[in-house]
């Protein structure tokens, strides 16, 4: 513990808060990289994982359905360091490019499958209904399905993200900018104080997008849609049963 | 950043087998071997420490949302920042990597084990009750094996991720098969894509042998599953849902 506290002393260094190498700037760095990669990730999973959770019959829907599903678990078992690297000696582009490439091969699969597995679950009855009413599959889409599966998107989206912001660390290690440039820089100089600082600012910047989250989930979820905590327990008035410091929704709190 | 971008240019093959074969027993080896090590003691760690804290999170309703808050926020956070963080307390060694992986493990599984000790219909542990079940008895008898499905998910997931995990352990030089990406990558003259493709294919293989090993454990300890069929296809896309963690 000492050692962790003897170098929060690198945080009052001279010049830590300036210049190209100040926390300010690297912090901008990185958020960008991370920003930059999930705009894409989103733009190609999002619309994706829509449509094809919409279309859920017939044989070329089951395919889809399966190949999405198969994904998660093939993008889990990826080793994001291997694939940096490989990305970097392989291709003959820029700088920025090679390592966005697996950045936002990475993040796909949680959106898509969140998005694809909320949409896909939205309950029959509802959809049967908003036909009834006389919606075109659009409209069912917009209106019904993607409120409904909104908490899943979510969870996809934030999980894309901190994947993205934690994998953007690692990406210092073939030369990219941001906060984890004082990780592979202070191991590289065997500076204890500059890995611990930089893993403190990733650490408070991935809670932080989990903060975001949350808030951005009360803000736009319906409260009709949001799971109850313990479902078989009716909710009765006067009981104590549920913590009001409960946190609003439990496939939401899960990675 | 140029001079790395330019080996692709002169014809280089991805894979040479020359130096797969000349490595084969030496470094290929001895990092296989580690990553072994790295990947398998936080799954069983985690799962030590997850089976008794899942079941005071399913008996006692207060306690979970505590448990889940922090288990959450935990698996957020980069692995990479942990592994530096836990290099203060346990200087450079196995340690440093296994008891991040481990809490990650237990991040994991802690909501797989209420959500399978919930899956239990309360009729079902009503009758255990009724045929004289004592609550140790039903919980070991009735209760967990009905639960099993979906920790089992739970295990899949964490040990899967935990494989690919530890390869980020090369940045600290503790990898496992990360530090073939690593010497890969210092290769002299631009890099060299043989030890990181080898690293890559042999994770990805690792991952996919778990996964295989603990379905089929898991077939073998729920056989009344396989009377119905498509038994397990809801835990499966639980687990799919559960999405990629953090890396």
């Amino acid at each position: 513990m000492n050692v962790i506290w003897n170098s929060l002393g690198w945080f009052g260094e001279a010049g830590r808060w300036s210049g190209p190498d100040g926390i300010p700037t690297r912090l901008l760095e990185h958020l960008w990289y991370s920003l930059l990669a999930f705009g894409i990730t989103v733009a190609i999973a999002l619309p994706l994982g829509l449509v094809l959770g919409h279309l859920r019959r017939g044989r070329t829907a089951a395919v889809a359905g399966f190949l999405v599903m198969s994904s998660a678990n093939a993008a889990r078992a990826l080793p994001t360091l291997g694939l940096l690297i490989l990305a970097v000696i392989v291709t003959t582009a820029g700088d920025l490019v090679p390592i966005l490439i697996p950045l936002v091969a990475l993040a796909i699969p949680p959106v898509l499958v969140n998005t694809y597995a909320g949409v896909q679950q939205v309950d029959a009855g509802l959809r049967d209904a908003a036909e009834g009413m006389g919606m075109t599959g659009r409209q069912v889409l917009a209106r019904v399905e993607l409120p409904v599966a909104l908490p899943l998107v979510l969870l996809g989206l934030r999980t894309a993200l901190i994947q993205i912001i934690s994998t953007a660390t690692i990406a210092a290690y073939v030369g990219l900018g941001g906060l984890g440039r004082y990780i592979v820089d202070g191991y590289s100089r065997q500076d204890y104080d500059s890995m611990a600082g930089g893993a403190i600012l990733v650490i408070a910047l991935a809670i932080a997008t989990q903060l975001v989250f949350a808030a951005l989930y009360r803000a736009v979820v319906s409260p009709g849609v949001r799971p109850q905590a313990p479902r078989p327990r009716p909710e009765r008035p006067g009981t104590k049963r549920r913590a009001p410091s409960a946190p609003p929704a439990r496939k939401e709190t899960l990675p | 950043m140029t001079a790395l971008s330019a080996a692709a240019a002169d014809g280089e093959p991805l894979v040479r087998w020359d130096w797969i074969s000349r490595n084969l027993d030496g470094s290929i080896a001895e990092a296989f071997r580690e990553h072994l090590v790295l990947s398998f003691t936080p799954v069983l760690l985690g799962l030590l420490i997850a089976l008794p804290l899942g079941l005071a999170c399913a008996r006692w309703s207060r306690l979970y949302p505590v448990v889940l808050a922090a288990t959450s926020v935990l698996y957020a956070v980069p692995a990479i920042g942990l592994f530096v963080i836990f290099v203060a307390f346990t200087q450079l060694t196995y340690t440093t990597v296994i008891v991040p992986l481990a809490l990650y493990t237990l991040s994991v599984l802690v909501p797989s084990v209420v959500d399978g000790l919930r899956s239990v219909p309360d009729h079902v542990r009503q009758s255990a009750e009724a045929m004289g079940y004592r609550p140790l008895r039903r919980l070991l008898g009735v209760e967990l094996p009905i639960a099993l499905p979906v920790v089992m998910a739970g295990l899949r997931v964490a040990t899967v991720a935990n494989i690919s995990l530890v390869s980020v352990g090369a940045l600290i030089g503790i990898g496992g098969l990360g530090q073939l990406m690593v010497t890969g990558m210092k290769w002299p003259g631009g890099g060299f894509t043989t030890p990181i493709v080898v690293a890559i294919v042999l994770i990805i293989l690792l991952a996919l042998v778990a996964d295989l090993l603990l379905l089929l454990v898991q077939r073998l300890l729920t056989p009344w599953a396989r009377a119905g069929r498509g038994g397990g296809r809801a835990a499966r896309r639980a687990a799919a849902a559960k999405g990629g963690g953090a890396a």
